[in-house]
């Protein structure tokens, strides 16, 4: 038997509290306060102490889904890449890179904004990028 | 925020302007009740009796969708007594005449009739704020989510500089941000204007920077906003989509146009770890990583670059999203070839001055608060001290202007929108944790014992609520936390959408939609017509 545990930060508000995930045997069983951020001073709300609920969640996508037949079954990530690239390269070509428009997450990290925004704007060709900060 | 989370608990004054802060924001909420129980004075500004009026000193309930009226009317207040702080505003800011032309209209008697708020109450209110020795303003989506955010938002930096309440500890304008890291993915360019750290595109000397960094041509035409972009697909001037982490069908104002504009693309990609009602609308769909599945960091709302480490790995065949972000870069025909989220955080640095000295072996402990301009910089934890960013601070002259819609004949309630303590945005994290959605798995739409007595209306009743641009059926709770003429709804529910009702007229400026106010009517349902 295996248990540790791994200092990270929440994802639910802007607070940004810090937590240890408890780790037995590679799985993730539950959530502790970080005594030691300067945030939350080893205190969480009810979402951060529960956090690692929704992680473990049955419901969880695990594999890509691409729509066939009016339907989204299972497919290869070669299948699903593929087919967005082409999708989105043939669209891109008859109607210009302006036609294609980019969410960005603020629930994703720095490292993930920023490669999506450069993406938009190196590969696609467009500054058509914003995300949930408008609302 | 201009100021740090620890700040709060010395602050002398505490405002609190449209913000639910012990439900939205429950360890912000801590500072407070600390500086409380230290003796600072603590004031909230909001429509509804939410539980921080509980710990407050004075309450001021305004009509929805006032607050320029408010503020207005406490700088007015603050200018006839000469509270103002005269050496400040003589060496920090300008404008102060042209909006003090505009403050004197706004008397406490005409504010009064505008807000609800009683004169004795402004009174109190501009005195404890002005008379402060450090005062801090903390505001959310109650101040921003209107079709007048932007001006609500000036607003508010108005009386901070007019009572020098800025640029020194514990005092500020501080938006408490509702996401993990909003802020993060502002400032890495997540946004159609700007590159990251608010780079313009249309700077061509930024851009020429970007070009060369990225080697690729770079469109100097500003993009769409998420709100213009829904439209632009319904009139087909955008043909696909790519959604990152996003649920918009729930997320956005006018729930039943984002479904047909998404419907209208030709291609949409959501990358996302659970479906969503956005994802069953997509032609591709990966499954993407939580944040326990992966590396990297988040920015928070006082803006501390903080480490997100890997405990897990992803379920199944789902895989981390800045690699399927560049699979897709590479099959597009752009190369991108990162070995981890650590060398794209050097190449963020290289490029961003304000995260110049950010470096993952710096993290290690509490984290960087921006700017970091160098790798010896220690970081910065408030910000405007001695100088503001433009220079001198503009008071801007701003007039009161109506929500968008205001209750009539047809639609005589005003409905507003926000968060419950248990749940979380749209639901898809808290709604598939199983012991916050124990505690509450149904939208409750909030309305005031005697407005619920003249409809005929019960307790645990259902009603159908119903705006211009759709219907909605949910039960009721009775409740003093609203005041007469307004119901309260939360968004996380899709039994129950409280978008289908909200109003999508934007701020001309920040094109954020009017969430906070419309006009809605209440019906109540037969038993057994529940739908």
């Amino acid at each position: 038997m295996e248990f540790k545990t791994v200092l990270t930060t929440c994802p639910y508000c802007g607070c940004g509290c810090g937590l240890l995930l408890e780790i037995l045997d590679g799985r993730l069983i539950g959530t502790l306060p970080s005594k030691t951020s300067p945030v939350n001073q080893g205190r969480l709300c009810v979402k951060g102490w529960s956090v690692h609920e929704f992680v473990t969640s049955p419901n969880r996508l695990i594999r890509p889904l691409v729509r066939k037949a009016d339907r989204l079954v299972e497919s290869s990530w070669d299948e699903a890449l593929d087919l967005s690239a082409r999708r989105l390269k043939e669209i891109k070509e008859r109607h210009g890179p302006d036609s294609i428009a980019v969410l960005t997450s603020a629930k994703c990290t720095n490292e993930e904004n920023y490669l999506l925004q450069k993406l938009t704007r190196a590969a696609i060709g467009t500054n058509n990028i914003d995300h949930c900060a408008r609302l | 925020m201009t100021n740090s989370i620890e700040e709060i608990e010395s602050a002398d004054c505490i405002l609190i302007f449209g913000s639910n802060t012990s439900i939205a924001h429950p360890l912000i909420a801590t500072r407070v009740f600390r500086a409380k129980a230290r003796g600072a004075k603590v004031i909230v500004a909001d429509p509804r009796k939410i539980p921080i009026v509980l710990q407050s000193d004075l309450h001021l309930q305004h009509r929805l969708g006032t607050d320029v009226a408010l503020i207005n009317g406490l700088m007015h207040i603050i200018l006839k007594n000469g509270w103002e702080r005269k050496a400040f505003i003589s060496e920090r800011t300008e404008n102060l005449e042209e909006f003090r032309k505009v403050v004197e209209k706004y008397s406490p008697d005409r504010v009064s009739e505008i807000t609800g708020v009683p004169v004795k109450d402004l009174e109190t209110a501009a005195q404890y704020y002005a008379k402060a020795e450090r005062g801090s303003i903390l505001y959310t989506m109650g101040i921003t989510q209107h079709t007048t955010g932007v001006d609500n938002v000036k607003s508010l930096a108005n009386l901070s500089m007019l009572t020098g309440n800025i640029g020194r500890e514990s005092t500020g304008v501080n938006p408490l941000r509702g996401q993990n890291n909003v802020q993060g993915a502002c400032d890495m360019g997540g946004l159609p204007n700007v590159y990251s750290g608010y780079q313009p595109v249309t700077d061509q000397a930024v851009r020429q920077k970007f070009e060369e960094a990225w080697r690729a041509e770079l469109s100097a035409r500003v993009g769409l906003t998420a709100t213009e972009m829904f439209p632009a697909a319904l009139e087909g001037r955008v043909k696909a989509m790519v959604i990152l982490g996003e649920n918009p069908v729930l997320s956005d104002a006018d729930s039943h146009h984002v479904e047909k504009a998404l419907e209208a693309l030709d291609f949409l990609l959501v990358i996302d770890i659970f479906n969503t009602p956005t994802s069953d609308l997509a032609h591709v769909v990966l499954a993407g990583a939580s944040f326990a599945e992966k590396e990297g960091t988040f920015t928070n709302t006082e803006r501390r670059v903080q480490m997100v480490r890997k405990a897990i790995e992803p379920p199944g065949d789902a895989r981390v999203d800045w690699r399927i972000i560049q699979e897709l870069s590479n099959r597009l025909g752009y190369s991108m070839d990162y070995d981890s989220p650590r060398a794209v955080m050097e190449e963020i640095a290289r490029v961003t001055p304000s995260y110049a000295g950010i470096r993952y072996d710096r993290l290690q402990g509490d984290g960087l608060q921006w700017p970091c301009p160098s790798t010896d910089h220690p970081g910065t934890k408030f910000l405007h001290q001695g100088k503001f960013t433009r220079g001198k601070g503009l008071f801007s002259a701003i007039e009161y202007k109506p929500p968008a819609e205001v209750a009539d004949e047809a639609y005589p309630f005003q409905l507003t929108t926000g968060r419950i303590h248990v749940h979380y945005h749209t639901g898809t994290m808290t709604r598939n944790s199983p012991s916050l959605e124990r505690e509450v798995n149904e939208c409750l739409l909030e309305i005031n014992p005697e407005d619920a007595r003249e409809l005929g209306i019960g307790e645990g009743d259902r009603v159908l609520v119903s705006s211009r641009r759709g219907s909605v059926s949910t039960r009721v709770k009775l409740t003093e936390t609203e005041k007469r003429g307004t119901v309260f709804m939360p968004f996380h529910f899709f039994e129950s959408r409280a978008n289908i009702l909200t109003n999508p007229m934007f701020d001309p400026v920040a094109k954020i939609p009017e969430f906070k106010v419309c006009a809605v009517k209440i019906e109540k349902m037969e038993t057994g017509s529940a739908r």
